[in-house]
Parts: C-alpha cells; structure tokens; sequence
C-alpha cells in the first residue's frame, strides 16, 4: 500500500505546478500507469481523494490512464500489447521481443481553469 | 478549460536523490545490491549467510529496513560488519531519501559494498530507485510458483531471482520447473539461483554471482535488466 505516498507526490507536483502557473485554479491531474508499475489505481484514486478532502486543492479530479505492457519485435518491428503474457510476435511469429513500454507512473497533464 | 502537458515522473523527487546516490557509489567505487521479497522470504537469513562467507577484511556494510523493531539489525550485527537499521515507521518501503539520510554518517570511502535489505513487501519496494546497481528479489518455495506472474513489477525489475527455501522441496507443492518459467515469462533474461540458507545448497553460487556481479560494475559494464 505505497499508493498513498504516490498520491502525495502527485500532490506535491500539482503545488508546484500551480506556483509555477501563478496560483492558477487545477482541475484535474492527469497521470499514466503501466502494467507493471506495481500501482493498483483503484488505491490510488482513494488516497488521492483521502489527501485531498479538506485543502486548498479541493475540487480537484485525478484522472488515470493505465497503460499496457507493449513489445516490440526486433525482426519485423512490430509494436504490440502484451496480453496474458504472450510476448511472441503477433505478426511475424519471432519469439525474442522487446519490453519496450509498461513501467510508466508519469504526470500526463494538468487541466487549468481559464481566468 | 485548458489543458497542459506535464510530462514528468511522478516519483521524480525519489529519482532525482536516487541518481544523486548512483553518483555517489560510481564515484567511491561502491557496489550496491537492494534485496526484495515479501515478508519471511528469507532476506535476513540470506544476508547473514553472505555475510559469514566474506572475510573480515571485506569493507561490507549494510542497511536493513523494516516498519518497526531493529530485530534484523541485532541479527545482522554478530558478523562483526556495520549494521544500520532503517525503520520506517509505517512506510511499506525504503526510498531514495531514508538510504541518503542513513549514509549521511558513513564515509563511503571505507566501503567497497553496500547491502540493501528493504522492507518485507512484494509490490511497494519495486516503485523507489535507491541508486543501486541492481535489485535482488527473493522467493521462497512455500510461497508458491505463481508468485511471478502476481507480482510482475518486482521480477521484471530484479536482475536476479533467489529461490530459497529449497530444502522444504520435499513438503510443499511447489513446482521449481514452473517457477522458473513464470519468471523468464514476466523478464526474459532474468537470473535465477536456487538457495537453502538452511542447508547452505546453492549459495556459493549465490557468492559467485555477487563477485563477478561486483567485479563488472567497477568495471563499468552495464548489465541487461528488465528496466524499460
């Protein structure tokens, strides 16, 4: 359970981010998880709202977008999701393929309010 | 309404003192290991097997982590090598900021290696960089083979598997075969090492890795592991 201690770096960053905009209003946060992040989102979206609940942040939305294992294959350069981990090549058959995406736990974006 | 791209890591805090760190051992020729398992997979009992193997003139030191109790600190003590205990203090995991805060009274220029022990935790643990060189993850047979494929963050990020607990083979359903191939499943290319701290079977294996481990960081060679 470090999806609390996740949450809060995200809410570290959004202060930071509303510094850096001047006080701006932040609406939403939007942050991108992979497979194999090791991050269970429903987790997430309760610290976050735990965290959230009662500060000068409030109303803010976190929205999660989860993103898949992807391989690529080395022979015919394929890129593919990976699905039950079945990492031969859907299109040519080559077995050694390439983790190339997954691990993600990134800040995608910020919506603002216009003033 | 506007929206604004942020691309940025959201542990980047965590990364930016864990790079620091990395630096840090590069630059005083410090090999750091960051050992990984749920809790009683066998990391102390491992640790203090290793530890009983190095000769006294080894400049070896270690951190444990735990949420409460210095037990393993105690434990780890009676080698004779320096001994920090971490503890957390409700945290599931060690992160970049505790190990800088730990080492801020050891000189690192009287260490060659550095022994992480991070709190009992499959999942947390694989989420902080502590500027280690690589990360060890340790599986014990009665936790069963499917273990792999549960938990795919940690095997995908550990460079070497320990099966340990091998001389409860005979007692539990646990099928090495399969064990073996949900870990190469989850990271291609990962090692695996099968141990019994108990019976002592597979750790000078264990030992050989860690020196040819040591030998290619100082050499600067950079290993294959499973980070994208």
């Amino acid at each position: 359970m470090h999806e609390l201690s996740i949450a809060n770096s995200i809410l570290e960053s959004v202060r930071k981010e509303r510094e850096r905009l001047n006080g701006a209003r932040v609406t939403r946060v939007g942050v991108r998880i992979g497979a194999l992040a090791g991050v269970d989102p429903d987790a997430l979206s309760f610290g976050f709202e735990v965290l959230v609940k009662g500060t000068d942040l409030e109303p803010l939305a976190l929205a999660i977008e989860w993103t898949p294992r992807r391989h690529e294959c080395p022979h015919c350069k394929h890129v593919f999701t990976v699905v039950d981990y079945q990492f031969n090549c859907p299109a040519c058959g080559a077995a050694a393929t390439r983790c190339i995406g997954g691990d993600e736990l990134e800040l995608a974006y910020l919506e603002v309010e216009e003033t | 309404m506007s929206r604004l791209p942020l691309e940025q890591k959201v542990l980047s805090e965590n990364d930016r003192i864990a790079a620091g760190l990395r630096e840090r051992f590069l630059a005083h020729r410090v090999f750091c290991l960051n050992f990984i398992s749920s809790p009683g997979a066998g990391k102390t009992s491992l640790l203090e097997r290793t530890l009983e193997r190095f000769s006294p003139k080894e400049r070896v030191a270690l951190l444990t982590g735990d949420i409460q109790t210095d037990n393993d600190a105690k434990r780890l003590a009676r080698s004779g090598f320096p001994v920090k205990q971490i503890t957390t203090g409700g945290a599931c995991h060690l992160d970049a900021r505790m190990i800088e805060r730990a080492l801020a009274d050891w000189p690192l220029e009287s260490l060659d290696t550095l022994l992480i022990e991070n709190v009992g935790n499959l999942v947390c643990p694989s989420s902080y960089d502590l500027g280690e060189a690589a990360k060890v993850v340790l599986l014990s047979v009665p936790e069963g083979e499917d273990k792999p494929l549960k938990y795919p963050s940690i095997f995908f990020k550990a460079e070497l598997l320990i099966l340990n607990k091998t001389d409860l083979l005979p007692y539990v359903s646990f099928d090495l075969a399969k064990a073996r191939a949900h870990a190469l499943q989850v990271h291609p290319g990962i090692e695996i090492i099968e141990v019994s701290c108990k019976t002592g079977a597979g750790l000078e294996d264990w030992m050989k890795w860690l020196a040819q481990r040591r030998e290619s960081a100082k050499a600067g060679e950079t290993p294959a592991s499973g980070q994208v």
